[in-house]
């Protein structure tokens, strides 16, 4: 059975993929995930404003009360104050490397544009197989445009480019007005891949003391129809592979996205709930499929149920496409 | 010469530091102000891999006591090592007998030592030589420097001669004067210092070191018949010194250009009055002398730089022949002898000259002490040293610089008197150490010193740990600067607090036609209706340019918080003209780019902005012709404190305590308690604000309390009739007392606005989200209101002791603190243990306090947090030292004891005339409980009434100890630097001496108060400094240790993880008739930690099983049951869980990451096997404990 994939110009050994999770934030980490049997590894985000955030927290913590008696003018080493340096981020995928065999890829989340294009070089100098830009907006005021938004970010693409030679894919927010057109430019600005979707970070409320609080929860099976809907619809005028993020529980579901058009599928909150072995489950039970269906490569299924290209309504209706969103529009939004 | 010289702007440590560094092979140290920054440093050096001139990485090894720094010294020397050491003061003391060692086996080394005063009447962190002389009769050859550069001079000279001689050296400089002083100097070169000190002389030191290999005894024990002429063998290698530092000084003039001697001379070359010294005071002398002889005064100076050996015969050919009078300045005292030691020793040197017909005339010598404990010598006090020599009769022996209106020695002086050089301009700076003054006049120094000024910076900070205030004082110029004395008349004033205007040294630094830049929030044409009348009156009189600009506003704007710094940078240098304008903008935004670059762009950018806003804000102030003002500054203490307090206390508060003269002052160092109270410092914007409507009354927040500024009272309801209409309060929640009333007092100008309470508190508003019963709110409304109802609160009547349920958090709530107020750090994790102590046993505790951060904030002048109640009493405080609490509060405990054995005596040989009824009843009484201790204290009052009928001495004899049978609660308390390690053995000593002492180890895991060194209380894998890459050795089981007798209470308590543990073994171990010892977590800011996290954090080191609660109870033991109680829960959070949201851990986690990591691990492990141990110790039946032998006492 072959399950040879190929992605943003890696060969892979399968379509599964792990995502960029906190599976991943140690070499022991990476190391079970590997093990687990994932085609590729997505590292943890890298990201700036966490850096930002600590250096600034790092060097006020070092600094409060210096200065201040004349027994104790510091209370710290001079090198206990901070910096900014990824240091552990850049071992994190030097180790990676050395460890597995299989791909490991950076995520990179950065906060100002020569950051974004200073980090790739690091993360490749330190070996990563390719970057994976994690972009998307935090809310901003009503008076800000969208097309500001997408023309930084296909900036930053632009000079992550030109600052590496790895494979960049973009994984992005579903949030665009138009996402098959942003889809197209990134592309455009030479996106090695796109990885469908980034998951927007919402905090939630705790009723009971009255505060906000945290709210990365693990994705829920349902979630994965959007990204699904979105590779479909985009792979056929895509010339980059997509990577299918988000909502990939069992192996029914990986078999989906790939049927979707899929070049990969990540998976992270199964891997998370069920542990790295997990993988081992989903791929075997996509060769059982595959088998029942009498597949011998996944490249003889793969976006079968894509959209037909763009322009040929006919065959779009003809796919069932128009009837299944129209019927899915109609149960969604009831009598609004 | 022939080479460019590099200049650098360091203070007098670095200079030491660096070559003391690059000459060495070890270095043996131990913190202690003002030489910590030497051993630092070179700590810094050795972790960063820099080498000495030798081509290898000197060794820097922290040990537990100075004693135990000068043995590790000791051994370094006998094992070959080229080896040095750093200290000061009560440290060089502890040096001594190694000194004698050192010296006897003619060893070559050097110390360096910032010369500091020693604790007498008091303790003193600043400079003058009463160490240095302490050590004089050690065989220890001493050179002084007096100033930054010969600091890095001498340190190479006192290397040199050392090898050379094989005489050991002390180098010393003056504390904080010369050690913390900026000034621009010539460094010496590798090349210069291995031109000094010639390899072939280390290898001979080498060659005489313990070898194996040809082995011989050093050390040995000898007898009458030997001793005294072995002694005399070393004469000779004396004799040499003074040659042998010429030749050292001569080569180093050959490289350098600068020119000393032994013993220097400056002034007219036919002098009649001259003046001796050493130390920084000679640089000031040299520049007095100058000016005078400038203005035809036939004066002179001679500077000691070589004390010991004594050079007499280059100290007599230095004084001109010409001369008729000699003033010695010695900066020390030696109470009770003919005079002091330099003064004796000139006085000998030129008598026996005399005699023996070298010298034809004999000059007048006078001897006088000026500069203890930093007290300034200025060319005023140095010009009236030269005038008293002019008079008369002169006074023989003399004091410089006081008021000594007690013994009448103080001389006059001209304070106005200026000699220095026009071209240098001088700059004092007014602010806090919160606001980054300090830095950035580092920064301007840096700044200037780059463009090829230069520059001297000298920083003068306070007594507090919270709102303290800094003095920087500032001085530029095209030539060297020389003048080690504060800034008077200074050109520039930066005034950056509006609130500290007032006090009054700001405009008397102030130089005629000064500018003054004040921060403050009013605009050019608002701010002059808003200063004091004694403001307005200078600035007219002075004809002070006035600027101003809204620093905090601007600050707040670009991202700063309350670092005003960079905003009043910017100001000062487009105002003071030390530079272009925009020369000066540029070098301080490129100073910005490089100094924060590492904290990320933000914070770069948001100084950038600082610098342009700042300028854009800046307003000249057109000022009036007279003053207007109805307003006077708020007097420091209220009109109804004591006297001593309004003249003493007040004088100090203001920062004029040196205009007070001798007999103001207290003669054996005894000071009033409870002074904190009449402080009013005001420090913080944000205080805390009671909700008495959601109040659970819980007492939470009260008992966290740091400062002691929220008390509790219950009383009756009638009471509020008589209330201001803004006090608050809520009926009592509690069964059975009805109409009663319940009222929480914040006292607002004491809080420091750490939040602490908030966090303590358990109610969460329903209706406000965040909302506690307890909040931080604008100190402006709450203030105002707050002092009529404090003053209502305090008239309203304490709640009785023996009421009081003393067994809950709830219930200590009502207990009166007698330690409040302190200057501790904001948000402290020490002081409510203290504050804790004070309200449980106050009323009958001896404190003996180890040196320390509880020492300063408990007896750092001023003022005195430690209080007495309504009836007078209150605890008893005393500082011996660092290294021998635990023996001072033993002490404490035998002398309680005999007197408590000598009342019963006395007592029972009374028993007809007091009568047996109450005498029985007062030997028998048991004292545990309060109200037993109510009842005791009431016989005491009744005896004593009868006691004053009887006139007979065992009458008045018991009198004197009759307070004795009131059960005395002795404490010994202090932090981990002396319980762990320098008063470790001493602490061992007496756990192990059955008696009933109560220790209380406040444990921050690192020496707080000298900036966060490691201790052996340091945790696995924290850094600190001297554990710059995390620390790798385990933190010490005291616990376990003391467990060991059997016989010693032991706790181990974290009064934010549970308090209601803590009170239980703060209880337990008073009560117990023995030895107790708590260990008490203390967060704190060395921790590296937002001090308002700080219960949290103890929260999370006990459930993460790093901090297991715990008590031993020996009673346990005895009635047959386990007395090892675990007292917390199984750990249920990861040891990361507490560990990263500390820096001393993060930040090796960021820098090291490996290393970290590995630590982490290890430092898991340990915790894990640690609570395996305790539990098992919790399931053990009595007979596998050790068993308490002692009889009952």
């Amino acid at each position: 059975m072959d399950l040879a994939t190929d992605y943003m110009g890696l060969s892979l050994r399968s379509p599964l993929v792990a995502s960029a999770s906190p599976a991943s934030y140690t070499l022991d980490g990476v190391q079970r995930l590997a093990d687990g049997g994932v085609a590729a590894i997505v590292l943890h985000s890298l990201f700036e404003e966490d850096l930002l955030e600590q250096a600034e927290r790092h060097s006020a913590l070092a600094e409060a009360g210096s200065e201040s008696f004349a027994e104790s003018l510091s209370y710290f080493p001079e090198t206990a104050g901070a910096d900014v340096e990824p240091r552990r981020y850049l071992k994190l995928v030097e180790r990676s490397v050395a460890a597995v065999q299989v791909p490991v890829i950076a995520s990179l989340n950065g906060a100002s544009p020569g950051s974004w294009a200073r980090y790739a070089r690091q993360i490749q100098e330190a070996g990563a197989a390719g970057v994976e830009l994690n972009l998307y907006s935090s809310p901003v005021g009503p008076a800000t445009p969208g097309r500001w938004l997408e023309d930084a970010h296909l900036d930053v693409l632009g000079l992550v480019k030109a600052a590496v030679d790895v494979p960049v894919a973009v994984k992005m927010s579903p949030c665009y007005s138009s996402v098959a057109e942003m889809a197209t430019r990134f592309i455009e600005a030479g996106a090695d891949a796109l990885v469908l979707f980034s998951r927007f970070v919402q905090p939630d409320i705790d009723p009971e003391t009255l505060a906000l609080v945290p709210g990365v929860g693990l994705s829920a099976p349902t979630e994965g129809r959007l990204p699904r809907t979105w590779v479909a619809l985009l792979r056929p005028g895509a010339r980059v592979p997509l990577a299918l993020s988000t909502g990939t529980h069992s192996p029914e579901d990986l078999v989906k996205g790939l049927l979707a058009g899929a070049d990969v599928v990540m998976s992270t909150s199964a891997l998370l709930r069920h542990g790295p072995q997990y993988a081992a489950v989903l791929l075997d039970g996509l060769q059982a499929w595959m088998e029942g269906k009498g597949y011998d490569s996944v490249s003889q299924f793969r976006g079968l149920l894509a959209a037909p290209a763009d322009g040929d309504a006919r065959a779009r209706e003809r796919a069932g496409y128009v009837d299944a969103l129209r019927a899915a529009n109609a149960h969604q939004a009831g009598s609004w | 010469m022939g080479r460019e010289p590099t200049r650098a702007t360091i203070d007098g440590n670095e200079a030491a530091a660096s070559v003391a560094y690059r000459l060495n092979e070890v270095c043996c140290i131990y913190p202690i102000t003002p030489s910590s920054p030497m051993a630092e440093l070179a700590d810094e050096w050795s972790a960063k891999g820099r080498p000495n001139v030798f081509g290898a990485v000197p060794a820097v090894i922290e040990m537990q006591s100075e004693g135990g720094a000068a043995g590790a010294l000791h051994g370094a020397l006998q094992g070959g090592a080229l080896a040095t050491t750093f200290t000061a003061s009560q440290g060089l003391l502890l040096m001594v007998p190694n000194m004698y060692k050192i010296a006897g086996e003619l060893t070559p080394a050097v110390m360096h030592v910032a010369a500091r005063s020693l604790a007498a009447q008091g303790l003193s962190i600043f400079g003058d030589h009463q160490d240095v002389m302490a050590v004089r009769q050690t065989g220890f050859a001493l050179l002084g420097s007096s100033s930054v550069q010969e600091a890095h001079d001498m340190a190479a000279v006192a290397q040199a001669a050392t090898l050379a001689s094989r005489v050991p050296f002390v180098h010393f400089f003056d504390g904080f004067r010369t050690s913390h002083e900026l000034n621009t100097i010539e460094l010496l070169s590798d090349d210069d210092l291995r031109a000094l000190v010639p390899a072939e002389l280390v290898r001979a030191h080498r060659a005489r070191a313990l070898s194996p290999e040809h082995p011989f005894v050093r050390g040995t024990a000898q007898n009458p018949d030997v001793y005294f002429q072995a002694r005399e063998t070393v004469n000779p290698y004396y004799a040499r010194v003074p040659s042998l530092v010429e030749e050292a000084m001569a080569l180093l003039d050959q490289r350098t250009g600068r020119r000393y001697h032994v013993v220097d001379y400056a002034g007219h070359p036919g002098a009649e009055r001259v003046v001796v010294a050493m130390g920084s005071g000679a640089e000031t002398l040299r520049a007095t002398v100058a000016h005078l002889v400038a203005q035809g005064e036939r004066v002179g100076v001679v500077t000691v730089r070589l004390y010991r050996p004594f050079p007499a015969q280059a100290l007599v050919e230095a004084i001109p022949a010409t001369v008729r009078s000699v003033a010695v300045l010695d900066r020390t005292k030696e109470p009770g002898s003919f005079g002091e030691p330099l003064f004796l020793d000139v006085l000998a040197a030129l008598s026996q000259a005399h005699g023996a017909g070298e010298r034809p005339e004999m000059p007048e010598v006078t001897g006088g002490r000026y500069g203890l404990s930093s007290k300034e010598l200025t060319p005023g006090m140095a010009a009236g040293a030269l005038a008293e020599l002019a008079r008369d009769k002169p006074k023989r022996r003399f004091t410089l610089g006081i008021d000594d209106d007690v013994s009448g020695t103080s001389i006059d002086y001209d304070p106005e008197l200026d000699i220095e050089p026009p071209g240098t301009k001088r700059a004092v700076f007014f602010g806090l150490g919160a606001d980054g003054t300090v830095g950035a006049n580092k920064n301007t120094i840096k700044i200037l010193g780059a463009e090829g000024l230069y520059a001297q910076g000298y920083f003068v900070y306070d007594s507090k740990k919270s709102g303290s205030q800094t003095v920087s004082h500032l001085r530029f110029g095209r030539e060297p600067i020389t003048a080690p004395y504060l800034v008077s008349q200074a050109g520039f004033v930066g005034c950056h607090q509006f609130g500290l205007l007032d006090r009054p040294e700001v405009l008397e630094r102030a130089a005629h036609g000064a500018t003054l830049l004040l921060n403050c929030p009013y605009g050019p044409d608002e701010v002059w209706a808003t200063l004091s009348r004694p403001v307005q009156e200078e600035i007219v009189r002075k004809k002070i340019e006035l600027y101003v600009v809204d620093a905090n506003r601007v600050a707040r704007d670009v991202g700063l918080g309350q670092r005003v710094n960079t905003v009043l940078q910017a100001c000062f240098f487009a105002i003071s003209a030390v530079l272009e304008r925009e020369q000066a903008v540029r070098h301080m935004k490129e100073a910005i780019t490089k100094t924060y670059a590492r904290r990320g762009p933000r914070v770069v950018e948001a100084n950038l902005a600082a610098v342009d806003r700042a300028l854009e804000g800046l307003a000249r102030v057109q000022v009036p012709a007279e003053a207007s003002s109805e307003r006077l500054p708020r007097p420091p203490v209220p009109a109804d404190a004591p006297e001593f307090v309004r003249t003493v206390t007040a004088a100090m508060m203001l920062g004029v305590g040196d205009r007070l003269p001798v007999s103001a002052l207290p003669d054996d160092g005894t000071w009033p308690s409870g002074t904190t109270a009449y402080e009013k410092r005001n420090v913080s914007d944000l205080v805390a604000d009671w909700s008495p409507e959601l109040c659970i009354q819980c007492g939470n927040c009260s008992f966290v309390c740091p400062h002691a500024v929220i008390r509790s009272k219950y009383y009756p309801s009638s009471a509020l009739a008589q209330a201001p209409a803004t006090f608050a309060s809520a009926p009592l929640r509690s069964r059975g007392l009805p109409g009663t009333a319940y009222s929480l007092q914040v006292y607002a100008e004491d809080c420091t606005g750490c939040g602490l309470c908030v966090e303590a508190c358990p109610v969460s508003d329903p209706k406000v989200p965040g909302r506690k019963a307890i909040n931080l709110a604008e100190a402006a409304t709450v203030v105002g209101p707050g002092r009529a109802n404090i003053a209502f609160f305090e008239s309203l009547p304490a709640p009785e002791r023996p009421r009081v349920d003393f067994g809950t958090v709830r219930g200590t709530q009502f207990l009166e603190p007698l330690f409040e107020f302190s200057g501790a750090c904001s948000g402290c994790g020490e002081t409510p243990y203290l504050k804790l102590l004070s309200q449980l046993f106050g009323d009958r505790a001896v404190i003996a306090n180890a040196t320390g951060c509880s020492s300063i904030y408990g007896g750092n002048l001023p003022t005195t947090p430690w209080a007495k109640n309504a009836e007078g009493r209150g605890p008893a405080w005393s500082n011996s030292l660092f290294e021998d609490n635990a023996e001072f509060g033993l002490g404490m405990r035998l002398a309680a004891d005999h007197h408590l054995g000598l009342a019963r005596q006395r007592l029972r040989e009374l028993r007809d005339e007091l009568g047996a009824e109450l005498v029985d009843a007062a030997l028998g009484a048991p004292q545990r409980s309060e109200s037993e201790l109510a009842a005791q204290r009431a016989r005491l009052g009744e005896l004593r009434r009868r006691l004053a009928d009887l006139d007979a001495p065992v009458a008045r004899d018991l009198n004197s100890v009759l307070d004795h049978l009131l059960r005395r609660s002795v404490w010994i308390v202090g932090g981990d630097g002396w319980a762990y390690d320098i008063g470790a053995g001493g602490l061992d000593h007496v756990l192990a001496s059955g008696r009933d002492v109560n220790v209380l180890v406040m444990d921050t895991e690192v020496y707080s108060n000298t900036g966060g060194q490691m201790s052996k209380a340091t945790p696995l894998g924290a850094v600190a400094k001297f554990a710059a890459a995390g620390k790798t050795v385990e933190k010490k089981d005291l616990a376990l240790q003391a467990i060991a007798y059997g016989s010693v209470y032991v706790a181990r308590v974290a009064l934010g993880a549970d308090p209601e543990q803590t009170l239980r073994a703060f209880r337990e171990a008073e009560v117990y008739d023995g030895p107790s010892l708590i260990i008490a977590y203390s967060h704190c800011i060395a921790h590296g930690i937002d001090m308002r996290s700080g219960l949290d954090q103890q929260y999370r080191a006990v459930a993460s099983g790093y901090w297991p609660l715990l008590r031993y109870d020996p009673v346990l033991r005895a009635a047959g049951d386990n007395p090892f109680l675990l007292d917390s829960p199984r750990p249920r959070l990861a040891l990361a869980e507490y560990t990263t949201r500390e820096l001393r851990y993060a930040s090796l986690a960021r820098t090291e990451p490996d290393e970290a990591e590995r630590l982490a691990a290890l430092a898991q492990e340990a915790v894990d096997l640690r609570w395996r141990t305790y539990e098992e110790m919790a399931t053990r039946p009595a007979a596998r404990f050790p068993a308490d032998a002692r009889k009952e006492s």
